[in-house]
């Protein structure tokens, strides 16, 4: 690597998000669309940095109910149990099922949390023009990308609970309000890291040389 | 400042750095030199080969949604739930909106991933490939990502052990379905080469002038 580091963005060209074919447009901003596959070309994300904040933040506030609230209301003998995602989690420990209690406990406590910390990261320190650890910041958001999905699971575990238990003649299930809001941060996060745009990370380091690492 | 530009060179879509891309043997795939994305991927399998898999997981994902993933059955009675079961017994229960997003994630998505890369697949056999593939890639990627059967899968297994205690649970065939399908859907595009079809592909451009051409001539015979 002894020839200068262009980015298409400061050569004049802009890649298509489709096919990856680049172009040349007359001007960056407006670049219309590909030649080959007709996308719709887009040097950068769109507003990247306010639309991620926006929806991040709208995550931040759902998770708090997400949490609090009960996901599954147990009713048997009359007697109404409700259940939120911790209690979720202490009770398949308290039943001898450790393994699958962290399961839970990562996929639906600390994904959506360690997201939420990773995105905000990511983003106060491309607006502080930060140049360190480029490499690891862009790992670090392929991560917040794959691992976005699992967070989905409890939900999927709140309906096939209740899917299931509902012929019972003495324990009924229901959702409870826990569950919109739980749907809600996983989706929400999910869109943030869609319009969050890696290579505004490495936009800081501008024409120096890539830090070896 | 002018960077000479042909069909080998490509920007990193996760960090924009310009490179050429050198000639990939079958099997291997390049990374970018700053970030280390993978850029590009050439499958070893044979070119028809995400076809059949595509037509496999169709099948399979047509059983997956008929057939029971699993029964229940406590003092005499006993119960049983197919994927669309779970999504439509949360939206009765008062969660129409979580209803709505788990056939969404576990019904729609996938459904929609395979239509399209089944259309792709077949249209891309055509020379050239007509330029609305890429479209359909684009929308096939989107599916993808919202596609959570793994997710269910594993879901499932939970709600299915919190349950045990109760009663005595049964995997049903559904189940073996969507095991299948889990391996399946994702080597579609793992044994496509994208890039293949995209040196073949019919441009836009060209199909645009195309059409003008042709439209010029109809109304000069009309004439």
């Amino acid at each position: 690597m002894t020839a200068a580091q262009h980015t298409a963005a400061r050569a004049g060209l802009v890649s298509c998000e489709a096919c990856r074919l680049l172009s040349r447009p007359a001007s960056t901003s407006t670049p219309g669309f590909c030649r080959r596959c007709g996308e719709k070309l887009e040097s950068r994300h769109h507003a990247s940095i306010e639309t991620t904040w926006a929806l991040v933040i709208a995550a931040a506030i759902c998770y708090i109910p997400a949490n609090v609230l009960p996901v599954l209301n147990t009713t048997s003998l009359g007697e109404t149990e409700a259940d939120t995602i911790l209690g979720g989690v202490a009770f398949l420990y308290a039943s001898g099922s450790w393994p699958l209690a962290l399961i839970v406990l990562i996929a639906s406590v600390m994904i959506p949390l360690g997201k939420l910390v990773a995105l905000v990261y990511l983003m106060l320190t491309i607006q502080r023009g930060s140049i360190a650890n480029n490499r690891e910041r862009t790992r670090l958001y392929r991560i917040v990308e794959i691992i976005g999905r699992w967070s989905m699971l409890d939900v999927f575990v709140v309906a096939f609970t209740v899917a299931l238990v509902q012929l019972q003649p003495l324990t009924s299930v229901a959702p409870g309000a826990g569950v919109l809001f739980f749907a809600a941060v996983v989706v929400l996060t999910m869109l943030a890291a869609e319009s969050f745009d890696p290579r505004l990370i490495w936009d800081a380091s501008g024409g120096q040389q890539a830090d070896h690492g | 400042m002018t960077v000479h530009v042909d069909s080998s060179s490509i920007a990193c879509p996760d960090c924009d750095l310009l490179q050429q891309l050198p000639p990939l043997p079958r099997g291997t795939k390049a990374r970018c030199a700053r970030c280390g994305s993978v850029l590009a991927s050439r499958p070893s399998g044979p070119r028809d080969l995400p076809l059949a898999l595509a037509i496999a997981a169709v099948i399979t994902f047509g059983i997956a949604n008929v057939s029971p993933l699993m029964g229940l059955s406590a003092v005499g009675r006993t119960a049983s739930t197919t994927i669309a079961g779970g999504a439509y017994q949360m939206w009765l229960e008062g969660e129409p909106l979580v209803g709505a997003l788990i056939a969404f994630s576990a019904v729609i998505a996938p459904g929609a991933y395979l239509s399209f890369m089944l259309v792709l697949l077949i249209a891309a056999r055509r020379t050239p490939p007509p330029h609305w593939v890429g479209e359909m890639l684009r929308w096939a990627h989107h599916f993808e990502m919202w596609s959570m059967l793994e997710v269910m899968m594993l879901g499932i297994l939970v709600a299915l052990i919190k349950i045990a205690e109760l009663a005595s649970v049964e995997a049903g065939i559904g189940m073996y379905a969507v095991f299948a399908l889990i391996v399946l859907m994702p080597s579609i595009l793992v044994t496509f080469d994208t890039r293949e079809l995209w040196s073949r592909v019919d441009w836009v451009e060209d199909a645009a002038a195309r059409q003008t051409s042709t439209g010029a001539l109809v109304a000069e015979t009309q004439k």
